[in-house]
C-alpha cells in the first residue's frame, strides 16, 4: 500500500516536472535558456518516473534496470548538453537580447562579435 | 494486474497523458525552432520523455519488458544526439573556413 502511493506520488511528480521542462522548451527565449530546460527538468523528470517503477515492483532486477536507467542518464544528459552547446555557439546562435555577459564573445569568431 | 480503479493505474493514465501533451510541446519547438541547434535540444527532449512514457507505460501496463525498451532507447538516442552535434559543429567549422578563404580572396592575397 504505501509502494502503492509512493508510486502514484513519483509519477505524478516526473510527469509533472516533464511538462515543465516541455514548457520551457516551448516558451524560453533562446537557444542555451532553451537547453537549461531540457536537459535539467527533463532528466528530473524521467528519473523520478524510473524511480517510480523501481518502487513499483520492489524486485531486485527491475530495481538494478532502473538505476542503471537512471545512471545512464545522468551521465549521458550533460555530455549532450556540452557538445550542443559548444556547437551551438560555433554555430552562431543569437543570443536574447538581456543576455549582458558573453565571456566567449571573441573567443570563438575574433573579429566578427556582432552575431 | 491490478484493479481498475487502483490509484497507480489513475496515476498511470495521468502521467501517460501529461507525457504524451509534452511530447507534443517538444515537438512543436522541433517545427518552429529558428536554428538547427533548437531542434537538435527538441529531439533531445523528445528522446528523454519517451524513455519516461516507456517506463510509464511498463508500470501502467505490468510488462517489465519495457524498462529494456527504455534503456535501449536511452542509448540509441545519445548516439544520434552526439552525431547530430558534432554534425553541426563540422558544418559550422566548414562554413568559417570557407569565410575566412573568401576574405583571403577580397583581399587579393
Amino acid at each position: 500500500m504505501v509502494n502503492e502511493i509512493l508510486t502514484a506520488l513519483l509519477l505524478v511528480l516526473g510527469s509533472l516536472f516533464s511538462f515543465i521542462a516541455a514548457l520551457g522548451m516551448l516558451r524560453l527565449p533562446d537557444t542555451v535558456i532553451r537547453m537549461h530546460a531540457a536537459t535539467k527538468a527533463g532528466t528530473l523528470g524521467a528519473g523520478l518516473i524510473l524511480i517510480a517503477e523501481a518502487f513499483f515492483y520492489a524486485e531486485s532486477g527491475i530495481t538494478l534496470r532502473a538505476l542503471a536507467a537512471i545512471l545512464f542518464l545522468l551521465l549521458t544528459a550533460p555530455v549532450a548538453a556540452h557538445l550542443i552547446g559548444r556547437a551551438a555557439y560555433y554555430s552562431g546562435i543569437r543570443l536574447w537580447k538581456k543576455t549582458w555577459i558573453d565571456q566567449l564573445k571573441d573567443r570563438y569568431h575574433p573579429g566578427q562579435s556582432d552575431r | 494486474m491490478l484493479g481498475e480503479s487502483s490509484l497507480v493505474v489513475l496515476a498511470g493514465r495521468l502521467a501517460l497523458g501529461v507525457l504524451l501533451v509534452s511530447i507534443f510541446l517538444a515537438l512543436a519547438r522541433l517545427i518552429r525552432g529558428p536554428d538547427a541547434a533548437d531542434r537538435i535540444i527538441a529531439l533531445d527532449l523528445v528522446s528523454v520523455l519517451i524513455v519516461a512514457f516507456l517506463a510509464t507505460y511498463s508500470i501502467y501496463s505490468g510488462e517489465t519488458s519495457f524498462l529494456d525498451v527504455a534503456i535501449g532507447y536511452a542509448l540509441i538516442a545519445f548516439l544520434g544526439t552526439v552525431a547530430l552535434a558534432r554534425f553541426l559543429m563540422r558544418s559550422a567549422i566548414r562554413r568559417s573556413e570557407n569565410a575566412n578563404l573568401a576574405d583571403k580572396v577580397s583581399n587579393g592575397e
